[in-house]
């Protein structure tokens, strides 16, 4: 039996990781605004793509211009990202819901720092949850990835490209800044270690295309500009050839379908880690770097005697809804710690429906949740 | 020479089939720059594949969807960002955006800078009809001193913004500027600006009678022709001019032709330049 194939290991910062693995899912377009602290990203991203066989890198003239740089260079058939930090991720929100509703697939990092407004830069917050889901006008499906060690920051990014792709939709991926300026080792998967998704594009003749096909998936195949299928794009509600439309039924059918293509996949998209929730009373429900957090404090309530359990979002939206209920039906209490003032805790308290008890901790000062902190109020019961 | 006429090229490259009839008001001159552009892509043998229509929002967001090439209808202002992502990810495309004077000057005008100093080669049509016509008639950087509209009810204050000297500060290599009354010579300059490299900007002036001339002394289409005629005279001309002369006349022509390469064609030859090293330092 051949041994398999040594990993290379690296030490590596979280915007770092980042990097590598959107290169390892074949990202070749970068268009981005420098904004802390996800400037690594792109600082990155300057020197590495250049070298690259077409790896195009695009320091744009603001978030705005990014974000439709993304989605031209994604149109020609490109995977396309930017990233940015929370004033910056605002700016990106008319565009990004250019990209849901033209159904362009992109990855956005937005590594979130302290607000409203300037607010604290480079200080670690996650005050941009709710914007994430919600910040681009509209009645709109998103999915809204997360990652909690810089590991994870690699693996998350590549899953980020390949659910882009496969639903054709922007992801965003929201990390905070404990995540992406730590350095610790991380492995390098090898080739073939992991699914790299490419977007399906059409194999009908040119003439028989529509670029908005109610399909069995309801994710239309997707062919580059310029390869011979000519067709047009829009930002209007259109129908399924792509053209604008105010007919109601076409209208409707476009808004099922769209969420409906990530309404139904809720088991390929709908990520979580589950750390001791078999038996658990206590339930922490964490995401990012408070997952971290969070994780220490379990371990040592339970050297407490004390059943508690962790449930790691890596998922934020669509809210891994499926997996929270079926903790609901042992846990008692669900505590939702948070650097924020309350933004998951309101999914969790959606769900629960007054099952559990749920504590919230909540800290804007641009300081860590500790574990002492979230392990306090999981011995409180 | 074929004997096919000028409608017949243009019925070429039209979708029958989709969204006709279409939105303009009779009178107007988007269709006019429409057409223009249409013959010259015709006239250059670009293959309709190759094209790449990036429109904005508005009436001249709106043209897109009538013509049979790749088209892509963006964000209020933000067609040149889009065209350069395009632009960049294939350099073989032709990509073209068309925006309305709001759309490019106002909204768009920091990508409108930024594309001229970064020199993308990519065509760059503004339609400038003065207004905001689709909301409703409402001011816009193009709108001349003095003139009523429905954000202005007692006269425009601003300065109205010259879209050449803007283009021309900020770097584009091409500048040019036509009206729909003159249109030989705006299909002469269509086809120099998308044969010309790097960054052209063509600034065709395009009479909106309905939101602009019924307010301002120009009740009819035929007024706002007239007023074309009357106002552009060739810049070679206007330049022999004396200063007093030249009030209430608008230049047109090309303003800059520079020749420079285009920012993609400077990229990718850096591009290869590294990798042929990296293939080198390799073995």
């Amino acid at each position: 039996m051949p041994r398999p194939k040594k990993r290379t290991e690296i030490f590596a910062l979280g915007n770092e990781a980042v990097v590598e693995g959107a290169l390892l899912a074949g990202c070749t377009f970068f268009g981005g605004y420098p904004i802390t602290p996800s400037s690594e990203i792109m600082e990155i991203m300057a020197a590495r793509l250049p070298h690259m066989e077409n790896g195009v890198f695009m320091q744009m003239e603001d978030e705005i211009a990014s974000m439709g740089a993304v989605i031209g260079a994604s149109l020609t058939g490109r995977k396309a990202m930017t990233a940015t930090s929370g004033p910056g991720f605002s700016l990106m929100q008319e565009n990004l819901g250019y990209a849901v509703m033209a159904e362009t697939p992109m990855v956005l990092v937005n590594v979130m720092r302290g607000g409203p407004s300037t607010g604290l830069p480079t200080s670690p917050a996650q005050g941009d949850v709710q914007q994430a889901r919600w910040g681009t006008h509209g009645d709109h499906p998103i999915i809204v990835l997360s990652a909690s060690n810089v590991q994870e920051c690699l693996d998350m990014t590549i899953t980020a490209f390949n659910m882009a792709e496969k639903y054709r939709t922007p992801v965003i991926l929201l990390l905070d800044e404990v995540t992406s300026h730590t350095r610790e080792k991380i492995e390098l998967p090898n080739e073939g270690e992991y699914e790299v998704f490419s977007r399906t594009v059409p194999s009908m003749p040119p003439e028989w295309y529509k670029p908005y096909e109610e399909t069995v998936r309801g994710v239309p195949p997707m062919p580059p500009i310029g390869s011979g299928y000519r067709f047009h794009v829009t930002g209007l509600t259109h129908d399924r050839n792509g053209f604008p439309t105010q007919r109601p039924e076409e209208v409707v059918e476009l808004m099922e379908r769209i969420h409906r293509k990530i309404d139904q996949f809720f088991y390929d998209i709908q990520l979580v880690e589950e750390i001791m929730t078999d038996d658990c009373d206590v339930c922490v429900i964490a995401y990012g770097s408070v997952a971290r957090s969070a994780e220490l404090a379990v371990r040592q309530a339970r050297s407490n005697g004390v059943k508690a359990g962790l449930l790691k979002l890596m998922t934020l939206f669509p809210y891994p809804r499926r997996q929270t209920e079926k903790i609901l039906a042992r846990a008692k209490t669900l505590v939702v710690p948070e650097m924020n003032m309350g933004q998951m805790s309101r999914e969790v308290k959606r769900v629960n429906m007054g099952h559990a008890a749920v504590r919230t901790i909540n800290r804007v000062d641009g300081q860590i949740v500790t574990p002492s902190e979230i392990l306090k109020v999981i011995m409180q019961g | 020479m074929s004997n096919i006429t000028g409608n017949e090229i243009i019925h070429q490259y039209l979708r029958h089939n989709k969204k006709f009839p279409h939105v303009l008001c009779a009178g107007c001159g988007h269709g006019i720059v429409l057409g223009t552009l249409i013959r010259s892509i015709h006239a250059l043998g670009i293959p309709k594949d190759d094209v790449v229509v990036v429109a904005g929002i508005g009436c001249s967001g709106r043209l897109a969807v009538y013509v049979d090439f790749n088209t892509v209808h963006t964000t209020h202002g933000r067609a040149l960002s889009f065209a350069t992502g395009i632009k960049m990810s294939n350099p073989k495309l032709h990509v073209i955006a068309l925006m309305g004077d709001g759309d490019a000057l106002s909204i768009g005008g920091n990508h409108l800078i930024h594309a001229a100093r970064r020199n993308i080669g990519v065509t760059a049509m503004i339609l400038n009809n003065n207004i905001y016509g689709m909301t409703g008639g409402q001011s816009s950087p193009a709108t001349p001193e003095g003139a009523t509209t429905m954000t202005n009810p007692y006269g425009q204050l601003d300065h109205s913004f010259d879209t050449v000297e803007l283009a021309k500060g900020a770097g584009a290599n091409y500048v040019a500027r036509g009206t729909v009354f003159h249109v030989n010579r705006l299909e002469k300059i269509m086809m120099e600006a998308l044969e010309r490299p790097g960054f052209s900007l063509v600034e065709a002036i395009t009479p909106c009678h309905t939101q602009f001339g019924r307010k301002n002394k120009y009740k009819s289409p035929v007024d706002m022709y007239k007023w074309l005629k009357s106002t552009a005279i060739p810049v070679e001309r206007f330049n022999e001019l004396p200063a007093d002369k030249r009030v209430d006349r608008m230049p047109i022509g090309v303003f800059v032709d520079r020749g420079k390469p285009g920012y993609e064609e400077l990229y990718y030859a850096r591009q290869e330049r590294f990798l042929a090293q990296a293939a080198k330092g390799g073995k």
